[in-house]
């Protein structure tokens, strides 16, 4: 398994590992049922400290995309699609309250951002 | 979690010094780092726990054990490194290996060999013609030859170049990934921490500054880098400590998403222990 840290990007290195192993989870490169390294194991093979990649799995755990069998370890869960679904709206709503948030701010319309998003969109096509 | 660790208002005074009601827990399979400024109380802390200074008050509890008690018990399970060398420096390693198998019950000579030869020590040269890095590596290699639970180092890696600290703080995270071995450990060099440390406490003046995980400092705090009218513009309860350098202030702030949430597009450095500590020792507020 291949996990990437970087110590400059500033995004906590639990999020980081956390992110990572959710990727490879919803596309299937780790399989449900799996079992993933120890939080120890890991800890060493990462350089960092136990407390964070015990604070990944256990976000992982809470996310639904692991499995903690007491003193046997963590497991890949059957991913819930819809719970996979339901947290990438969590993401978006969360990063448009920022937008809300800086218009708001800056006494911009709700016309104004619609028209944006709906531009955005029509690029992306 | 149990703890392998326990220090309750430990208290010492010397002239000039004193040591002000020191508190932690160090929980089973978990590092901590101890940081602080040169004369902050960091090794009159650890000479405490191994009970070698004389006349401090607190309660100190090693395995669940007191340390003055139960000071032999404890030594069997305690591996040191301590900053000021303790061995003659007309012994050769080979001499350390026969004293140390007549003092701990659980001394490996299979593994010290094993580590003298990990870290290319000469087993029949006197000391005294070794190198400031290579008597820490013979200082580590014993400390750990004797199966101990807990390690207890003070600055177990001044004095070693980089290859070689890579080398030791390896060896420190195989350490715990046994669950019941803790480590506490005191460092200037901050980098090495950040990696493997658990918890952080910070020590100044002889009293806990900061005591917190090592991920919640490096992840939630931050510093602002800003402008003198930025800064003005800020409520004093929203950061730790500034400092004002000839063209910028830098503000220590214990959450830099809120902070950044409340007073929008500033600039926010991810932290080191480094800055954190020289901004909370040379800081104002």
């Amino acid at each position: 398994m291949e996990i990437i840290i970087s110590n400059s990007s500033g995004v906590p290195i639990y999020e980081q590992i956390k992110e990572q192993i959710k990727v490879k989870i919803v596309s299937n490169e780790l399989q449900a049922g799996e079992l993933l390294p120890s939080i120890r194991t890991l800890a060493k093979d990462l350089r960092c400290s136990v407390i964070t990649t015990k604070n990944a799995y256990e976000e992982l755990v809470k996310d639904g995309y692991v499995r903690n069998v007491p003193s046997k370890g963590f497991y890949v869960a059957e991913v819930n699609k819809e719970v996979a679904h339901e947290e990438q709206l969590n993401k978006i709503e969360g990063l448009l309250d920022s937008a809300v948030t800086i218009a708001k701010m800056n006494n911009i319309s709700k016309k104004t951002m619609n028209e944006m998003l709906d531009i955005l969109y029509e690029e992306e096509k | 979690m149990e703890n392998i660790l326990e220090v309750k208002n430990l208290s010492k005074k010397y002239t000039g010094f004193e040591l002000k009601n020191i508190s932690f827990e160090l929980p089973k399979g978990m590092i901590m780092g101890f940081i602080g400024e040169n004369g902050a109380g960091k090794t009159t802390t650890i000479k405490a726990i191994l009970d070698i200074i004389k006349n401090y008050t607190g309660e100190i509890k090693v395995f669940g054990l007191d340390n003055r008690k139960d000071d032999k018990k404890i030594k069997e399970d305690v591996g040191v490194v301590l900053d000021d060398m303790f061995f003659p420096e007309i012994l050769i390693p080979n001499d350390i290996n026969s004293i140390m198998k007549d003092t701990y019950k659980n001394w490996d000579s299979n593994l010290y060999f094993k580590y003298l030869s990990d870290f290319d020590l000469p087993k029949n040269k006197q000391i005294k013609t070794f190198s400031k890095g290579m008597r820490k590596k013979l200082e580590i290699a014993t400390a750990l030859s004797h199966h101990p639970k807990l390690l207890i180092l003070d600055e177990p890696t001044s004095g070693l170049d980089p290859i070689a600290r890579n080398e030791v703080i390896d060896i420190f995270q195989d350490f715990i990934q046994n669950e019941e071995c803790s480590i506490l450990l005191s460092s200037h060099i901050t980098t090495d921490l950040e990696h493997i440390a658990d918890y952080i406490t910070f020590i100044n003046n002889g009293e806990i500054l900061l005591q917190k995980t090592c991920d919640e400092l490096l992840g939630k705090y931050g510093i602002v880098k800003c402008t003198e009218s930025e800064f003005k513009k800020m409520d004093k309860s929203d950061f730790i400590k500034y400092r004002k350098t000839k063209y910028e202030y830098e503000v220590l702030v214990e959450n830099k998403k809120e902070f950044s949430k409340k007073y929008g597009n500033n600039t926010i450095d991810k932290i080191t222990l480094e800055d954190l500590m020289v901004l909370m020792i040379k800081g104002v507020k």
